[in-house]
């Protein structure tokens, strides 16, 4: 009887698997960290680090971002111990740093792991009171992808620092539905880390602000209103079908399809139009993030860090690997293995003074210059009491700006208005503040 | 025929259920309860033990609230109806005299072993997809439009994905209760020309009536904690959020477990309302 | 008198049936092709059906970026020892209850049924404190007693109108011949129990394996089932349908040829009282 050979079965199993984890001679460190791209190379390149570093054992966590988020924040919050290193990014390594749950990585980092090398815009997001609290594994801002041949085709020429009127001008040039080309692919997937991250940068660029200087919402300012209009209209011209679901992936898809004319997203992503899973590889041009003459672009600063839970009885070990990681000699063995474009972007300024990464990166120049014009500390055009540019550095605001986020993937959708998105979004926000104290 | 004696040896034998589901419910459900009280915000360090019933009255009186319930009310009757009508249906065609009658229930009993997540995961994307997901292509081919069904029916196609999970459910235990009806009955009725839409609505109906409050009452319990399926497709955006949902934007996104803990334990409350009403009508039915 | 059966009603009842078994069953299907497919293949528009390479590219992928065989091992181990260590408590309960009913039966089981209706999250800062208070984060242990007090109130509420249709006389007729309350349960209970007993086995194994709440949170990496392992192919950057495919198959496969093999010993069982 099947049932009755599964339960034997099963039963040795158990036996086999509780006797299998007895050698425990190395130091084994967990790492938890997301499934992207660059991090699973860096999972494909750990033999290089067990042979830099016999007596050190890595065992990794990998999971999609919102599950990694939900498991981390848990782990730290009701006093860690379950992970040696986290991937966390640079709003939350403000936020638990000052709270101390984080290791300072002053002190012993590897020799030959250069903390002046780190580019000033990303490392300055990573620091509170001259302490950094976690090594950037890659960089990113957003700046505008398109496709020189579909921008030719519409007779336009993409200045190097667009405006926004342009590129909603642009991309109803390029749109032929027919085709299933829509001019524009923008992120509109409800989430703090999705379309508001977008947005909120978008809104810097307008002249809104989440916040005045009272901690006020400041969701009924003219300033949104044009932004979320703006931002609605041109979806709705030249937008993909479905734009509210989607999100970088769904996004960067499309366009490695050929489906879309422009796109405004991560840096990052860039090594991914150009490459081999890309139908549009040799079409791909680059240009900085709109504006709107004001003085800001809508381009955000985002950085994927490597960090060590105070709780961790490890840290040594946990330095080691993070050294490995993020360090220079990183790049150099993922350019051996997988060639210069596939470096982690956006952390050292050592890659972008490399004549070989600039050579095999045609976006690389475009990539710099878009982390070096946001500004974290002074991202908004009338000054606010917060810092961050797509998010503001306060412990509630992934909770807001995901409701928040929500009602404006609801007016994409075209379930509601912009209005009514507005004053749910003004209403919801000043509830959760005055909760929250402010 | 009990005896004394049998009377506390049941005692004794149901005691470990007991006693361990009691600890189960008392140690973290009373933390619960403590937690609700306190404004508990780890991000923030605050750790205030008592704020009254400030949580409870923010949990019920935010405009999230009703709304989160009216959409968990809606999702499970929605999947309750499709499970129960198409389950009566299906398990009436399985009944029919066929060639691979066998076979067709692997078919059909199959989507029940598949993980919400999984299930989920593969119908958002390879289905309901507007660019690249089946259905698109077979709207296309039919000469429509695709249909962005996750931000258009959110509901419904959150109700689609777990009404496919549970169908097979409902499809069996039917299915054995239809196996035994008596067939002369049904003979005999066919015999005197009762026409087969009055058959189904005088003899099979009644007969399945207990069958389909057992799938009512199981699936329910499982239904309103449904959580995976809308964390996968829509992240409680759209109008999806249900009960469950929101406590878990409280706790885990908001990261204030006082206000999220009280969204628990108001949750547990109504689901037990839900229960003992339940109960009240399988009951009746069950007794007899 | 039997009815009597076309041949032509049968053909047309096997067509209708059919349709209806592989609409139902066809996402499953379509998974499963598309994990053969290249990325590139698997969103080709319009849809590739069978003829296509079939590479077993994606499972390769999926095996390098993780350990599946220890996640199989320990989806096993928690699936099985919760669902045994269920029974073990249930058994006796459900007997008791089944047999020698009180005035408060029904309460207790109207109770059990009502903690299952404990929405995790709300439980979830609790659970996770007192299981690092403990010590036991991230040990199979934990999960195996977790879910197996999530699913005892399924269990014992199956095994109850299970036994209740064993009839008593049975049990009062070995009395008579002076079976002592062990033997009774041993000798003459179990043997009329065992396809109950067996389909809430089945059917808890099942409940157990999709668990995708606990098994995630309280789990890194020494316990992680297969509900993690999927959890890290979600939605990775770039096209993945295909390696999603493969990574799925390779999650629910195990349970679905166990349910496949053993439907009959479930669907036996898997009444819950709803026919008398």
């Amino acid at each position: 009887m099947t049932l009755k050979h599964a339960l034997y079965g099963a039963t040795a199993l158990t036996l086999v698997a509780g006797s299998a984890f007895a050698d425990a001679h190395a130091t084994t460190i967990t790492i938890a960290t997301v499934n992207n791209g660059d991090m699973i190379r860096m999972q494909g390149l750990t033999d290089d680090f067990n042979d830099k570093n016999p007596d050190i054992n890595v065992e990794w966590v990998t999971l999609e971002e919102n599950v990694l988020r939900q498991n981390v924040t848990t782990d730290i919050s009701t006093g860690g111990g379950a992970y040696d290193v986290m991937t966390i990014g640079t709003y939350e390594v403000p936020i638990w740093g000052r709270n101390g749950w984080l290791v300072s990585l002053n002190e012993g980092m590897a020799d030959d792991w250069n903390a002046d090398d780190l580019l000033p815009a990303i490392a300055g997001g990573l620091t509170i009171d001259g302490e950094l609290y976690a090594a950037p594994f890659y960089g990113e801002s957003s700046m505008v992808m398109y496709r020189k041949d579909l921008m030719e085709k519409a007779g336009l020429e993409m200045p190097d620092a667009p405006t926004w009127d342009f590129i909603r001008e642009a991309a109803a040039a390029m749109t032929d539905r027919e085709n299933e080309i829509n001019g524009i692919c923008a992120r509109g997937k409800a989430g703090w880390g999705e379309n508001m991250a977008f947005l909120t940068a978008m809104s810097n660029s307008f002249g809104a602000r989440w916040f005045d200087e009272e901690w006020k919402a400041q969701f009924d300012s003219e300033a949104w209103a044009t932004t979320l209009n703006f931002y609605l209209d041109m979806m709705n011209e030249s937008g993909p079908n479905g734009a509210a679901n989607n999100g970088f992936n769904e996004n960067l898809t499309l366009f490695q399809q050929g489906k879309c004319g422009m796109w405004i997203d991560a840096t990052v992503a860039a090594s991914f139009v150009t490459g081999d899973d890309s139908t549009v590889a040799d079409q791909v041009g680059f240009a900085l993030a709109p504006d709107t003459g004001l003085g800001k672009r809508g381009n955000w600063l985002w950085a994927w860090s490597l960090a060590i839970p105070a709780s961790s009885e490890k840290q040594e070990a946990a330095k080691a690997f993070i050294s490995w990681a993020t360090g220079p000699a990183y790049a150099e063995l993922v350019a051996s293995n997988e060639g210069w474009a596939n470096v982690p972007p956006g952390t050292r300024t050592s890659l972008y003074e490399n004549q070989e990464y600039l050579d095999a990166a045609p976006f690389a120049k475009m990539t710099l210059d878009s982390i070096n014009s946001a500004d974290p500390t002074n991202p908004t055009v009338d000054p606010v009491p917060y810092t961050g540019v797509q998010f503001v550095a306060i412990p509630e605001f992934a909770g807001i700006a995901s409701e928040v986020g929500q009602q404006f993937s609801d007016a994409l959708a075209g379930n509601q208005t912009a209005e009514q998105a507005l004053a749910n979004a003004q209403e919801l926000t000043t509830e959760e503040m005055e909760a929250a104290g402010y | 025929m009990a005896t004394a004696h049998s009377k506390s040896a049941a005692r004794i034998m149901i005691a470990p259920a007991v006693f361990v589901l009691l600890v189960w419910m008392l140690i973290p459900l009373l933390m619960t309860l403590y937690f609700s009280f306190a404004d508990y915000r780890p991000l923030r360090g605050t750790f205030d033990a008592w704020i009254g019933f400030d949580n409870y009255v923010r949990f019920l009186t935010s405009s999230s609230f009703m709304s989160a319930l009216i959409t968990t009310l809606w999702m499970v009757a929605g999947i309750l109806s499709i499970t129960i009508i198409g389950g009566v249906l299906l398990a009436l065609l399985l009944d029919q005299p066929m060639y691979g009658q066998g076979f067709v229930r692997i078919l059909v009993i199959a989507p029940f072993f598949v993980m919400p997540t999984v299930s989920a995961l593969v119908w958002k994307n390879m289905f309901f997809n507007v660019d690249n997901g089946l259905f698109s292509y077979l709207f296309k081919g039919l000469g429509f439009q695709p249909y962005d069904f996750l931000s258009q029916s959110p509901l419904l196609s959150i109700i689609v994905i777990v009404a496919w999970q549970w169908l097979p459910f409902a499809t069996l235990i039917l299915l054995t209760a239809v196996q035994s009806l008596d067939s002369e009955q049904l003979e005999a009725a066919e015999m005197d020309g009762a026409p087969a839409l009055s058959r189904f609505r005088f003899i099979i109906l009644p007969h399945l009536s207990r069958a389909i409050t057992v799938v009512i009452l199981i699936q329910t319990i499982f239904l309103l904690s449904i959580f995976a399926e809308i964390f996968v497709t829509t992240n409680g955006a759209f109008g999806t959020r249900t009960l469950t949902y929101l406590v878990y934007q409280r706790v885990l996104e908001s990261q204030n477990v006082g206000l999220g803990s009280a969204g628990g334990i108001i949750a547990v409350i109504l689901a037990n309302v839900i229960a003992i009403f339940l109960m009240r009508i399988v009951g009746k039915n069950l007794d007899n | 008198m039997a009815r009597a059966i076309t041949t032509q009603k049968k053909v047309m009842w096997t067509a209708l049936a059919w349709a209806f078994g592989l609409a139902i069953f066809f996402p499953i299907l379509w998974t499963f092709l598309t994990s053969f497919k290249t990325e590139a293949t698997a969103i080709a528009d319009p849809p590739v059906w069978f003829l296509f390479d079939w590479t077993t590219e994606n499972y390769t992928a999926v095996q390098e970026r993780s350990n599946y065989p220890k996640a199989l091992m320990n989806s096993i181990i928690i699936a099985v020892g919760s669902t045994l260590l269920g029974i073990l408590i249930a058994v006796p309960a459900a007997w008791a209850m089944a047999f020698v009913p009180g005035r408060r039966t029904k309460d207790v089981l109207l109770w059990m049924l009502s903690t299952k209706m404990l929405p995790a999250v709300g439980v979830l800062y609790p659970l996770v404190l007192l299981a690092k208070w403990l010590g036991v984060m991230d040990s199979r242990i934990l999960l195996v007693v977790v879910l197996m007090l999530i699913n005892l109130p399924i269990i014992v509420w199956m095994l109850y109108t299970y036994f209740r249709e064993i009839p008593g006389e049975i049990l009062e007729a070995a009395r008579m011949d002076g079976a002592s309350l062990s033997s009774e349960i041993l000798y003459v209970l179990t043997p009329m129990a065992v396809p109950g007993i067996a389909s809430t086995i089945l059917l808890n194994i099942i409940l157990a394996w999709n668990e995708a709440f606990w098994t995630i949170l309280l789990t890194t990496v020494n316990a992680a089932p297969l509900t993690a392992f999927i959890a890290s192919f979600s939605a990775p950057e770039g096209l993945f349908y295909a390696k999603l495919s493969a990574a799925s198959m390779l999650a629910i496969a195990p349970i679905l040829v166990m349910g496949w093999f053993s439907q009959k010993q479930l669907v036996r069982g898997l009444t819950f009282g709803a026919v008398k």
